[in-house]
């Protein structure tokens, strides 16, 4: 007869303030195999975790039962505790009375009931575990870094200083991300590019980091400490291997096309390096705008490179590699606000420019070295608008959050404006001003004294009358609609989740949340963890922040994977399933199922009456097993079963809950 | 005069109208992109911004004194930029069915417009514009009021002397006065 | 070509002249197939949704559930922008609640589905046939003739009234001006209210909207401000005179309806199209379109055209009207 502890949890008020813990208890005292059953505030806390094990030795107990938070937030909390008492640690039952319960809702009584059925669950399986041991299994000490700008670059470093080899992906021909493109950086205003290209640098020269610049992951499988992943590298035309990057093609291509990296201000030729300090600094041809690959005509580049590297015929290459952990630090793009904001003439306007255009136009090294001037007419502007809160706060548009780093921007646009041109004016129509960051209050507070106005309402509309744009807002400090008269419009628009972040999320089998940002394990206590162990995430991938908050979080994943490649074998969760081989009938629909690849047929001798004979039946590998469950599903004849979560059990939770 | 805002009495008329409008005022974060997009805020004495902060404080009594909601011309141009959704037009249209209930007014002559232009429709079941007009100037005391265009529309036919009426007028009347009586649509 | 049930709205039989004529003539010319709704009556207008929701809804009702009983699964089509914003208002509403479409029954004492779809003229004009029949009968191109196409609020928002996609720069009537040459410009007041009924009982408070819609037309190089609607098109036709004395203006800008620009193209003479019924002087930038050869006539027509009262008679009655 099983000797079963309760352990219900009063989780300070959390749960206690909407269930009767005590009462639950109380009921757990009448249930089947109970031994013990007691309540406390914080079963999590040292003391808590004391009068657990004072109650196994006490009682003798075999298995546990805790009624707590989610099994997700302290099941390893409590294994980790079992270790060092007589009960094996998968002799344990989470019943979540926090999430699943207290949380959802507001009436006690019947809360109270479904809290004690909750349990009742518990115990019915509990009593059908049984020990598991876990296993080691070896690990793969590389590391990957999906996306090359400042997030991955610093993860990447930091990962490779502790003496890990490391690959960083990158989709564009440069690695450097958004960072490289701005100019200077609030609140210190230190030139962006001088602190984010000796990094690039550092990247490209570092023994254990290679760079994939133009690649994409295309699959990944495997688990934690051995990932296998295939990256395919995109047709660059461009033999990287041989090409010194001297860069005579780029002169002589005849076809310009909208430059990128300076934000569709500036023209680029079809074979291009994306901006003078690029990592690596080597051409990659446009496809769809290059003479020769398009119509067959043309091929300069090919007669003058002078060492042959170019390569009209290059194909798309896929490499396989393992790793032992994954940090995705995939970025962010602008919002299209053309397509959300018709009120602001949907981009009809040349003047209407985004931030990031700006930081290009106020860059030394941007398609104007560094004049502000209207892109319409290239007249220096006199009166500027800058709008905030465009494509962020705004739930109409599709788009609720705060895009956070857009006040301290825009605070150093204004600045910048005020600093380069004199007797210039400057209103910015904001909701809210929102300077959480060292030094950022005092950075607003001096735009403030350099003159900008800020006028606190939302733009309504944008609109041209002659050489003019009409900006109409309301000063909500005095009640009064305001029209400004603006030379120059700049939209401080929001970062929203990279275009392709579906694709690598869904490859990597992590998720999203409703914004399509990169959902962290726990907002709190995982915020660099996914929910798949063993891949990480870093920067703008994972919501809007600025630098400094992006390099913090980088630097934090780096650490995480290097927790864990710094060890030789990890262990293994025994949770996984097993096969009745004598009842298998070898149909290999599990195999076809199981995400993992840890199901192969196998040949067993057998017996067909009294004759000997060879079956085929499936075999799981307990090294790839992830406990996931789908063979159990699918198996037809009912031989698989997962441990610790047999069918038999399932169905004693059930009936504790429906007899 | 000092206003204390936890006696005001006029919340549970705003809720009531927030309901009916399928409005949550807790939700206006007051950006102010309603007042901007304002055609007539020019005029307004209280933004439309205001006139949903007042009804989330429960003030109706401003509101309801307000030339704004007699102002507001139904454009929508507030509601389609909003970024929370919030209909102000039909807070507006409410807010004057029961300022109309309580007697208030705060422009005179939009409430004498609609009420002369129901009448013409209950007089003729179409509306009669040269009769609208005139009992309109005469009622709002502004006899002069677009006598200038008469000739000249009487000249180029573009109004003409004789009255265009529906046969079944008695439907029509029969209509407005259920309604009438019925009261606002609650 | 599809037939509708016709609902002209009280202003098409006074005010709106020139949108009468114009439209009749192509209809005539087109052959277009238009069943005045029996006996309708107002459809309420602003008047009724100010003072009381119920008789807003029934009296926009009362029309809809005649076009129903003497045109079944035919859909309505009205020239006027707030009857159009009214009938369809009902609709929706009592597609949203079906005990306000019973009570709306109840009230009329007549059955009221709520099934036939309320269109506006230029729906109507967006319909392909027609569009192919007012291809064939062009008479004249309208070359060069920029306009400012004014939608004004009620056939715009709200979005989920009306169906427009995209209100604050609807294309239809751009789209059906295009069909005889018209060049639309890109402006930015194409949805913005002209002021309504304001105009008469709080004009101080509204003048100001023409004159912002008159600035940025201007501002756009606009020739003409184009409308769809009897109430915008008399708030700018008849008040921009006063405008520029009371804002020291000096807009040039003739208001046309569009049905106008069209039987104009389809050939017709200026009082088959009503231009002499115009406010504002609207004969010269038609006659300048013609001096600078921009409305080219086909050749055939050549002779005709000649004779033509767009070119003549016409123009005094306009000048008269200064």
């Amino acid at each position: 007869m099983a000797r079963i502890g309760v352990f219900i949890c009063h989780c300070g008020t959390n749960i206690a303030s909407v269930v009767d813990v005590a009462k639950v208890a109380e009921a757990a005292k009448q249930m089947s195999g109970v031994a013990y059953a007691t309540d406390y505030k914080y079963m999590c806390s040292e003391p808590g975790q004391a009068m657990i094990k004072a109650a196994i030795e006490e009682h003798h107990l075999d298995r546990i039962v805790i009624g707590s938070c989610s099994p997700r937030m302290h099941e390893l909390t409590f294994r980790k505790m079992l270790k060092s008492t007589s009960v094996n640690p998968y002799m344990l039952e989470i019943a979540n009375l926090r999430e699943q319960c207290a949380w959802v809702h507001t009436d006690r009584e019947k809360a109270t009931q479904k809290a004690i059925n909750l349990v009742q669950m518990s115990v019915a399986k509990v009593a059908g575990n049984k020990p598991l041991h876990t296993s080691m299994i070896p690990i793969t000490k590389r590391a990957l870094v999906i996306g090359g700008g400042i997030a991955g670059i610093q993860a990447a470093l930091d990962i490779a200083d502790c003496g890990f080899e490391v690959t960083i992906v990158e989709k564009e021909p440069s690695i450097g991300g958004h960072m490289v493109m701005l100019d200077k950086t609030f609140p210190t205003m230190d030139c962006s590019a001088c602190i984010s290209t000796p990094k690039m640098v550092d990247a490209s020269a570092h023994p254990n980091i290679t760079l994939k610049t133009y690649c994409e992951v295309e699959s990944v499988s495997g688990y934690i400490g051995n990932f296998e992943v295939t990256i395919k590298e995109k047709t660059k035309y461009v033999n990287h291997d041989l090409c010194t990057g001297c860069g005579l093609c780029q002169t002589k291509c005849p076809t310009k096309v909208t430059s990128e990296f300076n934000q569709g201000m500036s023209k680029r030729p079809a074979i291009y390096i994306p901006f003078a300090q690029a990592v690596p600094s080597k051409p990659v041809i446009d496809p769809n705008a290059c003479l020769k690959l398009t119509k067959d005509k043309c091929g300069i580049c090919e007669k003058i490179c002078p060492i042959g590297a170019i390569n009209y015929k290059d194909e798309v290459k896929y490499t396989t590699e393992q790793f032992g952990a994954i940090v995705v630090a995939t970025g962010y793009e602008l919002a299209d606000w053309k397509t959300m904001y018709p009120e602001y003439g949907s981009g009809r306007y040349p003047d209407v420019i985004t931030g990031l255009q700006f930081e290009r136009l106020v860059n030394a090294s941007g398609p104007t070295e560094g004049h502000i001037i209207r892109p319409s007419d290239g007249k220096e502007p006199k009166d500027v608008v800058i709008v905030k809160c465009v494509g962020s706060r705004d739930p109409k548009k599709g788009k609720t959050y705060c895009s956070r780093a857009c006040c301290m921007y825009s605070a150093k646009h204004a600045h910048q404006i005020l600093d380069k041109i004199p007797n210039s004016r400057v209103y910015i129509f904001y909701m809210d001003v929102r300077t959480p960051g060292k030094g950022y209050e005092e950075f607003y507070d001096n735009t403030r004294k350099d003159g900008a106005q800020y006028i606190r309402g939302r733009v309504s509309k944008i609109y041209q009358e002659g050489e003019k744009l009409i900006v109409k807002g309301e000063d909500s400090l005095i009640g009064r609609p305001v029209t400004v008269e603006a030379d120059l419009v700049i939209l401080a628009t929001a970062m929203e989740a990279a275009p392709n972040v579906e694709e690598v999320v869904k490859k990597l089998g992590i998720s999203m949340d409703k914004d399509r940002w990169v959902q962290e394990a726990h907002p709190k206590l995982g915020p660099v963890e996914t929910q798949t162990s063993g891949i990480f995430l870093c920067g703008t991938c994972q919501g809007p922040k600025d630098i400094p908050d992006t390099v913090a979080q980088a630097s934090a994943a780096a650490a995480k994977v290097a927790g864990i490649l710094c060890h030789d074998e990890m262990e293994t969760s025994p949770m996984i399933s097993f096969v009745d081989q004598t009842k298998c009938s070898g149909c290999g629909f599990c195999v076809t199922t199981c995400p993992y690849k840890a199901i192969s047929l196998v040949e067993v001798p057998g017996r067909d009456g009294n004759r000997k004979v060879t079956k085929t039946v499936a075999q799981v590998n307990e090294g790839l097993c992830q406990g996931c469950g789908c063979c159990n599903a699918a198996c037809r004849t009912g031989c698989i079963d997962l441990k610790g979560f047999t069918n038999d059990q399932i169905l004693k939770e059930v009936d504790a809950l429906c007899l | 005069m000092e206003k204390i805002l936890n006696r005001d009495e006029g919340r549970l008329l705003a809720e009531r109208i927030a309901k009916e409008a399928d409005v949550k005022l807790h939700e206006c974060y007051q950006c102010g992109k309603c007042s901007a997009g304002c055609p007539m805020a020019g005029s307004f004495d209280l933004m439309p911004r205001q006139i949903v902060h007042l009804m989330h404080l429960g003030d109706m009594e401003t509101v309801m004194k307000s030339k704004s909601i007699w102002l507001c011309a139904s454009c929508h141009t507030c509601v389609e930029r909003c970024p929370h959704d919030i209909d102000i037009p039909a807070l507006m249209e409410k807010s004057r069915m029961e300022a109309q209930k309580r007697g208030y007014c705060a422009v005179r002559n939009v409430k004498l417009f609609n009420d002369i232009f129901t009448e013409t429709i209950r007089g003729f079941g179409k509306s009669q514009e040269v009769i609208l007009e005139g009992i309109y100037n005469v009622g709002s005391g502004r006899l002069l009021q677009d006598i200038n265009h008469v000739p000249e529309m009487l000249q180029k036919e573009i109004v003409r002397p004789e009255l265009n009426q529906v046969r079944n007028k008695d439907h029509v009347r029969s209509i407005m006065k259920k309604c009438e009586e019925g009261g606002a649509l609650n | 070509m599809k037939s509708y049930a016709y609902f002209p709205g009280c202003s098409m039989d006074s005010t709106a002249v020139t949108y009468k004529k114009s439209f009749e003539y192509i209809a005539a010319k087109t052959g277009l197939d238009l069943k005045e709704i029996p006996d309708w009556s107002c459809c309420g207008s602003t008047a009724a949704h100010t003072k009381n929701e119920k008789m807003a809804y029934a009296l926009a009702a009362r029309n809809l559930a005649l076009a129903e009983k003497h045109f079944p699964g035919l859909d309505v089509v009205t020239p006027c922008a707030a009857c159009y914003s009214r009938l369809r208002y009902a609709n929706y509403a009592a597609r949203k609640n079906e005990d306000l479409r019973q009570e709306i029954e109840e009230i009329l004492q007549m059955e009221y589905k709520a099934e036939p779809e309320v269109l506006n003229f230029l729906d109507l004009f967006s319909d392909p046939d027609l569009q192919e029949e007012i291809r064939k009968g062009i008479k004249r191109q309208l070359k060069g003739l920029k306009a400012a196409c004014y939608y004004g609020c009620l056939m715009s928002r709200p979005r989920e009234v009306t169906g427009e996609t995209d209100p604050e720069n609807p294309m239809k009537m751009d789209e059906i001006l295009r069909l005889v040459g018209v060049e639309p410009v890109i402006w930015d007041y194409k949805t913005e209210c002209c002021g309504a009924s304001h105009q008469v009982d709080a004009p101080e408070a509204s003048r100001e909207l023409i004159d912002r819609i008159f600035r940025n037309a201007q501002a756009n190089h606009a020739d003409i401000i184009v409308t769809a609607c009897p109430l915008c098109n008399m708030n700018l036709d008849m008040r921009e005179e006063e405008i520029n004395r009371k804002f020291q203006r000096s807009y040039q800008i003739p208001v046309f309806q569009f049905t106008e620009l069209i039987a104009i193209a389809l050939g017709a003479s200026a009082s088959e199209c009503g231009i002499h019924h115009h406010f504002f002087p609207a004969f010269d930038v038609i006659n300048d379109q013609i001096r600078s050869g921009n409305i080219s006539e086909k050749r055939e027509q050549v002779q005709k055209v000649q004779e033509d009262p767009l070119k003549s008679g016409p123009i005094i009655v306009g000048k008269a009207g200064k």
